[in-house]
């Protein structure tokens, strides 16, 4: 089990005072001027040395996706991070922990991933829902600018940087880094067509490089501690502490921070007191947000909580919210939900994704009840592949994943259902 | 793309205006964004707009902020009907919303619907007739370790059942709003019982944790 001592978020569950005064007791903020003297090319040095990947769902290392950023700019257009605070993935309530308990964290992030990219302002995007996070983060901001640490000279660095925070309004499609972009230029969450990426043209066509919060969060202790200690947790290439968030049927769900590449079983039975009913009750779990595969309980007796044994199995950490399902689980109607989640985040841009999602949760319901030919199976997983990479953002594919890991762990199931609905049916016209 | 937003038919005021207060505060939101960039405050300025006029937007609300944004007001009403967060029509004082997703479904959440539907005598999108409540079912709410979870209005009310959610409407019922957060002896999204981490820290205030 990790130890407290490498622990990053130590108010994670909110026991000591957020605020600047115990943000600084607990290590914030000390030592911020010298870290930013050191230079741009140290801090994205240091960050590619970590081995941090980004903690949105994607993986993508951080450090080379900071060295993306321009270093000049010749026709004066200004750079920008911006923090994905748009936390909306089924099954993920991390960065809310963070947001309201450990807010001063983000702030210096914030202020070190700007100066490792040449930005001169950032914009934190934060879920409308999150009504009390969004109004912590702001005291959190606001006592930061009135200490000196944001602004003109920031940390009396000589570096000039500007923090903001921006609410959205309900849309899941603006965690996706291009939708996020557009809604906070006053417009519908709809992605863009890449290339060109933010890093060349993102937020009112300048340079832009979108950030999970949890990756901004953990990179002031990064910097501190240094890239080898980080890079000590978890397998190769999987490196780090992480935020888990193990909700369902586990005795005691919780959000934990653990190191990378636990075995899923040490992290549900040390830490949420094992799967309801025992581990042999288990049935399935999604492991890393709603937007994987699930897997089966043969699955879950071995693997491993990284990005790279998670993918092995056909499924992924995105980002490591692990939903459990014990042996009384409707597991058909648990997938239906999230077809349903997908019909109704689908933004509509796209015809396989407008349409298809709507197409996939109607047939996901006649599932739930059986009311279907055993034929439509196919046809329901044929579908999702002509979903799955014909769309300008994921979502698609994240409608997809979880109806390919249904009919691929439970397709036994799907066809039992089917033909005890026949036999039901069947039997009531005889009698009639 | 939510389906909530159509056939709307409701009676329309005639004017809006934010009130004093309120224009300062769109007017300091409108300062965060670069000069040319003040479409960038139209959810801000709408979510203002829906909290000053008893928790809905109406059409003249949309026209006045597309005037202070200088945006055309179809790109007012296009933001205000992608988004879920805007009520196009009244609510009841009293606004519930029921995370349906996977996670809190997993934990109970059709017996928090079923609990609303059944004290309150209304259905999904249903107002009481005293317009005191409303209950809709949302997606997920991003609290799943507390699930499952209702929000009613800015704060969420978590680890509930059906005798929290009894509890939660009869308190509401009363006009007395119960504190937010969990319902249970729980601390946030610690494991109940107690955490089982962070338990050995000490702060000496500087550097790292000792």
């Amino acid at each position: 089990m990790l130890r407290d001592e490498d622990r990053i978020f130590t108010n994670l569950y909110g026991i000591h005072d957020w605020h600047i005064a115990g943000a600084q007791k607990r290590g914030d903020w000390s030592g911020t001027k010298d870290l930013i003297l050191k230079g741009r090319d140290w801090l994205v040095e240091e960050m590619k040395a970590s081995n941090l990947r980004g903690r949105g769902g994607a993986g993508f290392p951080t450090g080379m996706k900071w060295s993306f950023m321009p270093k000049a700019s010749p026709d004066g257009r200004p750079s920008y991070l911006v923090v994905n605070a748009d936390e909306s993935e089924p099954g993920t309530c991390k960065d809310r922990d963070i947001l309201r308990h450990d807010p001063h964290k983000l702030v210096e992030g914030c202020l070190l991933a700007s100066v490792a990219m040449g930005a001169s302002a950032c914009y934190i995007y934060i879920r409308g829902e999150f009504y009390n996070e969004a109004s912590n983060l702001q005291i959190a901001i606001d006592e930061a600018y009135a200490a000196g640490f944001l602004g003109k000279n920031a940390c009396g660095s000589g570096y000039d940087f500007e923090l903001y925070l921006h609410r959205g309004a309900g849309a899941y499609i603006c965690g996706e880094e291009t939708a996020l972009l557009e809604s906070l230029e006053g417009r519908k969450g709809q992605p863009r067509l890449k290339p060109p990426f933010p890093a060349q043209c993102g937020l009112y066509g300048c340079p832009t490089t979108v950030n999970n919060v949890e990756t901004i969060a953990v990179v002031p202790t990064i910097l501190r501690r240094g890239a080898a200690w980080f890079a000590g947790f978890g397998r190769p290439k999987n490196n780090g502490t992480k935020l888990f968030c193990i909700s369902g049927h586990v005795n005691k769900p919780c959000t934990v921070e653990e190191e990378m590449s636990i075995p899923l079983k040490e992290l549900i039975e040390k830490h949420c007191g094992g799967v309801r009913g025992g581990w042999d009750n288990l049935l399935a779990v999604i492991p890393g947000g709603s937007s994987v595969r699930m897997i089966p309980k043969s699955i879950c007796d071995t693997v491993l909580m990284d990005f790279d044994a998670l993918r092995e199995v056909k499924s992924g950490l995105g980002t490591a919210a692990v939903i459990v399902m014990d042996k009384s689980t409707d597991i058909i109607a648990a997938i239906a939900r999230l077809a349903h989640f997908y019909k109704h985040e689908s933004c509509g841009q796209c015809t396989p994704c407008r349409e298809g999602t709507g197409w996939m949760w109607r047939v996901m319901e006649r599932l739930v009840k059986g009311n279907a030919s055993v034929e439509e199976i196919d046809m329901l997983l044929d579908v999702t592949y002509e979903i799955e990479g014909h769309t300008i953002c994921a979502l698609g594919d994240a409608a997809a994943w979880p109806i390919q890991g249904l009919i691929a762990h439970f397709r036994p199931v799907l066809e039992e259902r089917i033909t005890t609905y026949r036999a039901a049916a069947l039997a009531r016209s005889h009698a009639a | 793309m939510s389906g909530d937003h159509d056939d709307v038919v409701v009676e329309q005021p005639k004017n809006f205006a934010f009130t004093a207060e309120n224009l300062e505060r769109a007017k300091a939101i409108i300062a965060k964004y670069p000069a040319g960039r003040q479409a960038s405050a139209v959810l801000p300025l709408l979510y203002i707009a829906q909290k000053q006029h008893q928790n809905w937007v109406p059409r003249a609300a949309m026209d006045y902020i597309g005037g202070l944004l200088d945006m055309a007001p179809i790109r007012v009403y296009e933001v205000a009907t992608f988004y879920t967060m805007f009520n196009l029509k009244p609510v009841g004082t009293y606004f519930l919303q029921v995370c349906r997703t996977t996670s809190c479904w997993l934990r109970g959440s059709d017996d928090v619907t079923e609990t609303c539907k059944r004290k309150l005598g209304i259905d999904i999108g249903g107002t009481t007739p005293d317009g005191k409540f409303t209950l809709v079912e949302v997606e997920c709410l991003g609290a799943c370790v507390n699930a499952p979870v209702l929000q009613l209005h800015d704060d969420l009310y978590e680890d509930l059942n059906v005798e929290l959610t009894e509890k939660l409407l009869d308190s509401l019922a009363q006009g007395i709003v119960p504190p937010k957060g969990t319902m249970i002896d729980r601390q946030t999204s610690a494991p109940i019982g107690g955490p089982d981490t962070l338990t050995t820290l000490r702060f000496d205030g500087d550097g790292n944790a000792a």
